[in-house]
């Protein structure tokens, strides 16, 4: 089967925050006209989004009609994917295939949602839905206790320290506090971690990627036709999803994610790229016990090891990859079924040099990694700056 | 808003019951962490209300001490107003057990009010229309409240008990003015922020939401209004006073109008006794009205779930000398304080059903 090859065109943000007068419309209508308006397509064929959460917390399912409508392209077609977090990483394979087969020429994907219309205790039960409801949710497992016990695992195996995973939150910070998009946009201290409230046992508030709503765009078209739409597009060189036991008491190793190891290494051999070719990645630091299996498994660090890069700035501009510019989950923030969205869009606007005070110099490769649950699936898409 | 007469505040007086439950009690009974209440919120300890009192007691107190202060008949008032989210009765005025256990009955119109914790502004805003109209010469405002957050809520760490009543008087025939009326604002929207449905023992609220778009957004814009009207800028103001649901809330809704923070010291009593609802910024101002020189000009901003804002301006005036120690003031009260654990807490406000 020939596929064809793959563009980003052009990407549109909202800022991460608690958007309490903006509607999940309003919210995705907004990253949506921001990336339309960077270029002049004939038409928009399809619409793909990733959402989670709003139809617990925002009432509202059918979100590809409900988008297509606002943003006035009806009767294209549209759908909703949902893979718990990982639903705008989805969305984005889901577009990719859509403009590859040959089937659309112009897609908008992206994700969109509004945890903000839940309030506490429904958002915490509606995000730990991405658990297995049977067999984790239905005897009190929270999103947060599962990797609790992944992250004191880790500690007890490799010998490692609460300090070591909240200098990952302090890097995380730094970046965030350059990207104008981002939910916490200011510095931290070692000490703002190790101080914060406990949540479950060793994860503390600053472990923790905060609650916000947000909605990423893209515009895909097909790869020889984006130089007629614009002079900044990116190609999708490498793209796959992979997926993990739903429940982390059926994995054989709970120290490795095994749906990023294989999606990254599908979508490293699709790029005919190995790790070491990564300048930039945003990764999905639910927590920072996820952030530190992440770099792990994504090849870019030995296992058990990740703290010791860490503090010799392996994962800063300059180091072997620079990881999350923007902040990363926890500073950024997480809008869930958005976040992988922006994660593409992000490692987008660093290889078109468009990421202002949060640009990594001179990025060719990046990398965007979103998970869905504790690890039971993972969307990896790899782009390269369009020649 | 100004009315067509000029009013003044002839008397004021507070209640704050006696006991105190420490936020280190109610975490520790739910296995949270107090630091969070303490150190973010500025909530050490809130007001608890004994066995046998309730709104109208503490409504009848604060009254009491009000007309002490003013030296005024208790058949001289017009109105008695009670704003309260936690009256005794569903059905059966607060107002007429205030009017007549003041001895204030029968030539008098008394009514209850409720707009969350901004029914003590309502209260005073409708007696600035008495008076300020020619209907009446005297009116009582009274903010107070018992309310509660259910048990292990965040609320539960704040809801205090107490309150406050205000005499408005108009201006001339008042011989020894307290404080005059500069102009007020009200500003309210349909904001769904906080709410208590019939026949629910505690409250709901959405969390995050009650900040931003609510607290934040009525404040702010009733101050900003205020000041715009009145052509005053926040430097003018000796005192600012603001709804006090915790201690972050005013102090930052204070900096963004432009107030500092020794502005905002006199009047934000929430560490001590937390808040009083109905009764949280009319008892700001009461303390304020205890420390306050002839000439200092006060700033005051009510909050509402549901919702909405009340703000004020008043120049003091030389009557406050005058009756200032006539009556215990807020600082009095907070000072006489017995602590109590969650136990006896929960005796106190009817948590234990027997």
């Amino acid at each position: 089967m020939i596929m064809r090859k793959v563009a980003v065109l052009s990407t549109g943000l909202t800022k991460v925050d608690k958007h309490w007068r903006k509607s999940l419309r309003e919210l995705y209508g907004e990253a949506a006209k921001a990336a339309i308006n960077q270029t002049k397509v004939p038409q928009l064929d399809a619409l793909i989004i990733g959402n989670m959460c709003a139809s617990d917390l925002s009432d509202q399912n059918n979100i590809g009609a409900l988008l297509a409508d606002y943003l006035g392209m009806t009767p294209s077609m549209a759908y909703r994917i949902e893979a718990a977090c990982g639903s705008g990483g989805a969305a984005v394979l889901g577009a990719y295939t859509a403009v590859a087969s040959g089937m659309y020429d112009f897609v908008m994907t992206g994700g969109v949602e509004k945890l903000t219309d839940g309030v506490g205790g429904n958002t915490t039960y509606s995000l730990g839905k991405a658990a297995d409801a049977e067999f984790e949710l239905f005897y009190g497992s929270s999103f947060v206790s599962l990797n609790a016990m992944i992250m004191n695992h880790y500690m007890h195996v490799y010998h490692t320290s609460r300090e070591d995973f909240a200098d990952l939150a302090v890097l995380m910070h730094k970046n965030g506090a350059r990207n104008p998009y981002a939910q916490l946009p200011f510095p931290i201290t070692r000490d703002t971690v190790m101080n914060s409230d406990m949540i479950s046992d060793p994860i503390s508030l600053y472990d923790c990627a905060p609650v916000g709503d947000g909605a990423a765009a893209l515009l895909l078209c097909p790869l020889e036709d984006a130089p007629k739409y614009s002079d900044t597009f990116v190609e999708i060189v490498g793209i796959a999803g992979a997926t993990d036991t739903i429940n982390i008491s059926s994995r054989t190793d709970l120290l490795t994610l095994n749906s990023t190891v294989v999606a990254a290494d599908r979508a490293y051999k699709m790029a005919k790229l190995t790790p070491k070719d990564i300048d930039v990645a945003e990764i999905h630091d639910t927590f920072t016990i996820t952030g530190a299996l992440s770099v792990e498994d994504l090849g870019f660090c030995e296992k058990g090891k990740f703290h010791k890069m860490l503090a010799n700035g392996a994962f800063e501009a300059g180091g072997i990859v620079a990881i999350n510019p923007s902040g990363g989950l926890k500073s950024r923030g997480h809008p869930v079924g958005a976040t992988g969205a922006y994660q593409v869009a992000e490692i987008a606007m660093q290889l078109c040099n468009k990421a202002d005070k949060w640009q990594v110099p001179d990025a060719e490769v990046g990398l965007a990694q979103n998970i869905g649950g504790s690890g039971s699936c993972t969307y990896i898409t790899i782009l390269r700056r369009g020649r | 808003m100004r009315p067509n007469i000029d009013v003044v505040i002839a008397g004021w007086g507070s209640y704050i019951p006696l006991y105190r439950v420490a936020v280190e009690e109610i975490a520790k009974m739910w296995g949270k962490s107090a630091r969070h209440f303490k150190e973010e919120l500025l909530i050490d300890e809130k007001a608890v209300a004994g066995q046998d009192e309730d709104v109208a007691t503490i409504a009848v107190e604060a009254a009491k001490n009000a007309l002490q202060r003013s030296g005024l008949a208790p058949t001289s008032l017009g109105a008695v107003f009670v704003g309260s989210e936690s009256k005794p009765y569903a059905v059966k005025p607060t107002g007429t057990i205030v009017a007549e256990a003041i001895g204030a009955t029968p030539r008098i119109l008394a009514a209850d009010m409720e707009f969350a914790c901004k029914a003590g502004t309502e209260t005073l805003q409708c007696c600035i229309g008495l008076v300020g109209s020619g209907m009446i010469n005297y009116g009582m405002a009274i903010g107070a409240d018992t309310a509660q957050g259910a048990p292990a809520d965040s609320l539960e760490f704040s809801a205090g008990c107490g309150g406050t009543a205000l005499i408005v008087g108009r201006k001339g025939y008042e011989k020894e003015p307290v404080a005059t009326l500069e102009g007020s604002v009200s500003y309210v929207t349909d904001t769904p922020d906080f709410w208590r449905r019939p026949k629910r023992e505690y409250p709901s609220h959405a969390e995050a939401f009650t900040g931003e778009p609510a607290y934040f957004a009525h404040v702010l814009s009733a101050g900003k209004i205020l000041m715009e009207e009145l052509s005053l800028k926040p430097s003018d103001f000796k005192y600012a006073v603001l709804h006090q649901p915790n201690g972050k809330f005013p102090i930052k809704a204070a900096r963004m109008l432009g107030f500092n923070k020794e502005q905002v010291d006199s009047g934000l009593l929430v560490p001590y006794i937390g808040n009083l609802y109905a009764g949280s910024s009319v008892t700001g101002l009461s303390a304020v009205l205890d420390i306050a020189k002839p000439g200092d000009r006060i700033f005051m901003a009510s909050f509402g779930s549901g919702a909405g804002s009340d703000a004020f301006s008043f120049v003091v005036n030389d009557g406050i000398d005058v009756k200032r120690d006539r009556s215990l003031t807020v600082r009095n009260y907070i000072k006489r304080k017995r602590n109590i654990d969650y136990a006896i807490y929960s005796k106190f406000r009817r948590k234990i059903v027997v």
